[in-house]
């Protein structure tokens, strides 16, 4: 337990927190490398995800591919990226936020199109008859009745982004898992462990955060469709 | 490929590494999700505290797992006994509410002509409930076999021998070939676990295809 008290200790002096690697530094790294790993995945996985949901096409690729990603290693696609691509200080973002935004993908797949596919086609059916077009049906009904499920996919994607981003100081790339990673071969367990405590925090903060959003949505498409009922 | 013959007795030893390492979370985390999953079945309270719990547990990043359970557990923290705790309770975090589903699928008539026929709460477990809970309860393990064989590589990053030291050192050496052999091995494995819990599955739960059959049939 005494490591506990020494890892807070560590995590409170004001002295390990300013500069490029300090606890300051490091904390907004790891948060700009999972917010630009998961927009990428989003812009990728969520209108392919909504076409899979809207249309029912593509849903078994989109399945197996899900499967097979979950069996790939982490560790081993980013090192594999980063020295097929060739690392340098650039080259470190760009693979790192490329295999972050891979294993975000699924997730935000997944949530968008069981979202769009748990939507009553009595619905859709209706918004057809009164004539809207396929993409109103899509942004004004499908997406707001699914927002919480998509919303969920995101929430997965996040944490996943945010725990994989801890591997990814092993490349060089900043973060919170830098402060483990250096800790450990000099054995400055204190270090170490804060580093752990902070990811661990960050992750919790950013789920607990992202499971409110998505209740409060709940709520509302709940409150929606009462009102459609009417 | 050369490479990967002229390593082959590495390769080999790793990879047993490897699977002792994944193998007791994988079994551990059926063991234990079957009896959680029954609780939370039965108490919605519980149910609820349990997968509030599991959702906490499996946003938990692995590295930094790694590191904070040797503080708690009193092992060194180059003890394989981390990763394995750690994957353990990430198996669990995934199977208690796949658990907790799977029996709530049970159909209810089915129960009651169990209850109907004489059976006791503790009999009806074993011959109705569980058995007719196996295909989901399976299909969890699948995604626990995957996700335990892919994550013991990282503890590679704190020296745990696994296929993922290949990740580790290729990455020094700017080697390829390396962390290919580590990703296909890795790859490889869970197609076996994968398989061999597909074999199990249709040893241990014959009338799953057997009702498959049937309804086919009509």
């Amino acid at each position: 337990m005494s490591f506990f008290v020494a890892a807070l200790a560590w995590i409170v002096d004001p002295a390990h927190w300013p500069g490029p690697g300090g606890i300051g530094g490091r904390l907004v790294e790891h948060l700009w490398y999972s917010l630009l790993a998961v927009l990428l995945a989003g812009v990728v996985a969520l209108p392919l995800g909504l076409w899979i949901g809207h249309t029912g096409r593509g849903r078994a690729v989109a399945i197996g591919l899900s499967g097979a990603l979950r069996a790939l290693p982490s560790l081993g696609l980013l090192t594999f990226l980063a020295v097929a691509m060739g690392v340098g200080i650039d080259g470190v973002l760009l693979p790192s936020t490329i295999v972050l935004a891979v294993l975000a993908v699924p997730p935000i797949l997944a949530g968008a199109y069981a979202g769009v596919e748990a939507i009553d086609p009595d619905v859709v059916d209706g918004a057809r008859a009164v004539g809207m077009s396929e993409r109103q049906i899509v942004t004004g009904v499908e997406m707001p009745l699914a927002a919480p499920m998509i919303l969920g996919g995101i929430r997965s994607a996040t944490l996943q982004v945010i725990a994989t981003a801890t591997i990814a100081a092993y490349l060089g790339l900043g973060g919170l898992g830098r402060l483990i990673l250096d800790g450990l071969p000099v054995r400055d367990y204190p270090r170490m462990l804060a580093g752990a405590i902070l990811v661990t925090v960050l992750a919790l903060l950013v789920d607990g955060l992202l499971t409110l959003l998505q209740r409060r949505l709940t709520a509302a498409s709940v409150r929606a469709s009462i009102g459609t009922d009417r | 490929m050369r490479w990967a013959l002229a390593n082959a007795e590495q390769i080999w030893a790793l990879t047993l590494n490897h699977v002792v390492i994944a193998v007791p979370p994988i079994v551990l985390s059926l063991l234990l999700s079957i009896p959680l999953g029954w609780w939370a079945h039965k108490h919605p309270a519980i149910r609820r505290t349990l997968l509030t719990g599991s959702g906490i547990l499996y946003a938990l990043p692995s590295l930094p797992l790694f590191v904070i359970l040797p503080v708690l557990l009193g092992t060194r923290i180059l003890d394989p006994i981390n990763v394995v705790v750690a994957l353990t309770l990430y198996g669990i975090a995934l199977m208690v509410r796949t658990a907790a589903e799977a029996f709530d699928a049970v159909d209810g008539t089915v129960r009651e002509s169990a209850v109907a026929v004489g059976h006791s709460p503790t009999q009806r477990f074993w011959r109705v409930d569980l058995p007719l809970a196996g295909p989901p309860l399976l299909a969890g393990l699948r995604v626990v076999s995957a996700s335990t064989l892919s994550l013991v590589s990282v503890g590679a990053l704190i020296g745990v021998r696994s296929l993922g030291y290949f990740f580790t050192d290729g990455y020094t050496r700017s080697f390829v070939t390396e962390i290919a052999v580590g990703i296909i091995g890795t790859v490889v494995l869970a197609l076996v676990f994968d398989a061999l819990l597909v074999l199990g599955g249709r040893i241990l739960l014959p009338w799953v295809r057997a009702t498959d059959t049937r309804t086919a049939a009509a």
